[in-house]
């Protein structure tokens, strides 16, 4: 690794720590992120010459908040502060402030830094807009073109959001136990939404993202080493590291969507899987069972099964039924219904599915779930009608074609029939 | 003399190396140890943990064995050893090293393993030879 990429790996791991704290100090998120990256510049210019500081997110908050309080001064004429490679030699100043740090504040810093992004009147995707700007600093480029819009209907986006925080008024104020819970399920959520726009992308061509898993996990990791004792957060890591396991599998070499069954399980991520594993038993020992947990074991599952047929889908049924009592939702009932068909066969699933209608006729997989059990028991019109209304629903190229291989075989299928009829 | 060579390294660091980088760094180690044991070299297991937010930690506080999740983090006690179990799961890992550390002070950290290679020491190893 050169120099410079490991000062830029440096400057990503401490940013939400420095940013958290430049947050707490200015109180304003634009002057904070001025502050980060005048920081960044400076390191930029120190460390390669200097080395790099013992703590690195403890020299940047300190810089920054200099730099900006420079700035002021400078500005009323006052006398500068010393300058920054004065305390780039761990001087007593970095050692007192490294050891303010040491104490809980930092977690609060860093978990109201992330939780400024999960307002509630923001939709989802301008939520993960944010913290990908401001948690893991991406360009705006960078997310504009993982979003599939231009830069600047990305940095509108971005600017209107960070408006719409700024007047929500996150206190500062250190979060007492419920607030601190309460924030931490809110970020927990906003990551998972960040996985999933990389997962699935909810447009475009590109359907698996990878840097947009990866980053939701390394969050995910940074939340957890702040809060080792939560199941969830343990469940949450969990979940992203058995499903992103899969990536290499998921997409065959003309980038149609390969079914988990079809998976090529030698493709799967062992290292992943095994670390998945290791938190998914971690997080039982608490007996708290809570959603991601519950969804991390199924994929735990899933992983565990070196063939398809080895799946336990005793126990999937059981987990489900599970989400279903703590999260109640038609998408958790769609799920089931596949453990349903490989336990009981096409017709039970399908009294599960059918009821669903109502609230998932706009859902791509309900109309894809429905028409492959329609053709398993083979009332085929129907599936044909199903498999049209889940196309004109898919949200990638991928997914449509996934559909157009259903219809495809449905058709053989018809004709084989039709061809035994007349033999 | 049997030795012990212990792997440290920042986390945030190896966790941002790409898939071909940490091929690439494994790689090169590997081709050492080949050539290492094809002059003679006998290896024993070379092992990889799960990063450390995998980790548990038993602790002694007056009478009381605390499990604590999280990875050992005390920078005035020093790594003086380690074993190797395979367990069913954490429960009977904990439930063992509970046991062995019983009236002592010392604490136990539980790390899972990443990765195993079982190395080519003979199964009788002499400590010092």
């Amino acid at each position: 690794m050169t120099d410079l990429a490991w000062i830029e790996t440096a400057l990503t791991g401490a940013r939400p720590q420095a940013m958290g704290a430049l947050l707490r100090y200015f109180r304003d998120l634009d002057r904070a992120e001025e502050a980060f990256q005048e920081a960044c510049l400076r390191a930029m210019k120190t460390w390669p010459v200097k080395g790099p500081p013992r703590d690195p997110a403890a020299w940047l908050i300190f810089v920054g908040r200099n730099a900006a309080l420079d700035g002021v001064r400078r500005d009323s004429r006052n006398t500068a502060l010393p300058a920054d490679e004065a305390i780039s030699d761990l001087g007593d100043a970095e050692a007192d402030m490294a050891e303010r740090l040491d104490d809980s504040h930092y977690r609060d810093d860093i978990l109201r830094l992330m939780f400024i992004c999960c307002h509630p009147d923001l939709p989802a995707t301008q939520q993960v807009a944010l913290a990908l700007r401001i948690v893991s600093g991406l360009s705006v480029r960078e997310i504009a073109s993982a979003f599939l819009v231009n830069e600047k209907a990305m940095e509108q986006r971005i600017t209107r959001a960070k408006r719409r925080v700024s007047e929500a008024n996150v206190p500062f104020a250190a979060p007492d136990a419920v607030e601190r819970s309460e924030r931490l399920a809110a970020v927990a959520a906003m990551i998972y939404l960040v996985f999933n726009e990389g997962y699935s992308a909810s447009g475009g061509d590109v359907h698996v993202r990878e840097p947009l898993c990866e980053e939701a996990i390394r969050l995910a990791r940074l939340l957890l080493r702040l809060f080792p004792a939560e199941p969830e957060i343990m469940g949450l890591l969990a979940l992203m590291l058995l499903q992103h396991a899969r990536t290499a599998a998921r997409l065959d070499t003309e980038g149609n969507i390969v079914l988990l069954e079809d998976q090529d399980r030698s493709l799967w991520n062992r290292d992943k899987i095994t670390e998945g594993l290791a938190l998914v038993d971690k997080a039982m020992r608490h007996r708290k069972p809570g959603p991601y947990q519950v969804q991390a074991a199924i994929a735990a599952l899933h992983a565990r099964a070196a063939k398809p047929e080895d799946t336990d889908w005793q126990e999937i049924n059981l987990l489900y039924q599970m989400l279903e009592r703590l999260q109640p939702s038609p998408v958790v009932r769609l799920n089931r219904a596949v453990a349903v068909f490989k336990l009981q066969g096409p017709e039970a699933a399908l009294l599960l599915v059918d009821p669903l209608e109502d609230r998932l006729s706009n859902y791509f997989y309900f109309h894809g779930v429905r028409g492959a059990l329609l053709m398993e028991l083979g009332r085929e019109a129907e599936a044909r009608t199903a498999f049209d209304k889940a196309i004109s629903l898919a949200r990638t190229p991928a997914e449509a074609a996934h559909i157009r291989q259903h219809i495809d075989r449905l058709m053989a299928e018809g004709k084989a029939k039709v061809q035994a009829k007349s033999a | 003399m049997l030795y012990a060579i212990l792997c440290y390294h920042d986390e945030d660091v190896v966790m941002s190396w790409s898939k071909a980088e940490d091929d690439a760094v494994l790689a090169k180690r590997k081709r050492v140890q080949k050539d290492f044991v094809e002059h003679g070299g006998k290896m024993g297991p070379a092992i990889r943990l799960v990063p450390t937010t995998g980790a548990t930690t038993i602790r002694t506080a007056g009478d009381e064995q605390l499990v604590l999740d999280g990875p050992f983090a005390e920078t005035k006690e020093q790594l003086l050893g380690f074993y190797l179990v395979d367990c069913k799961d954490l429960d009977e890992v904990i439930d063992f090293a509970k046991r062995m550390k019983e009236g002592e002070s010392c604490t136990f950290e539980i790390r899972p393993v990443q990765i195993f290679e079982e190395g080519t020491l003979p199964e009788k190893v002499k400590i010092a030879s």
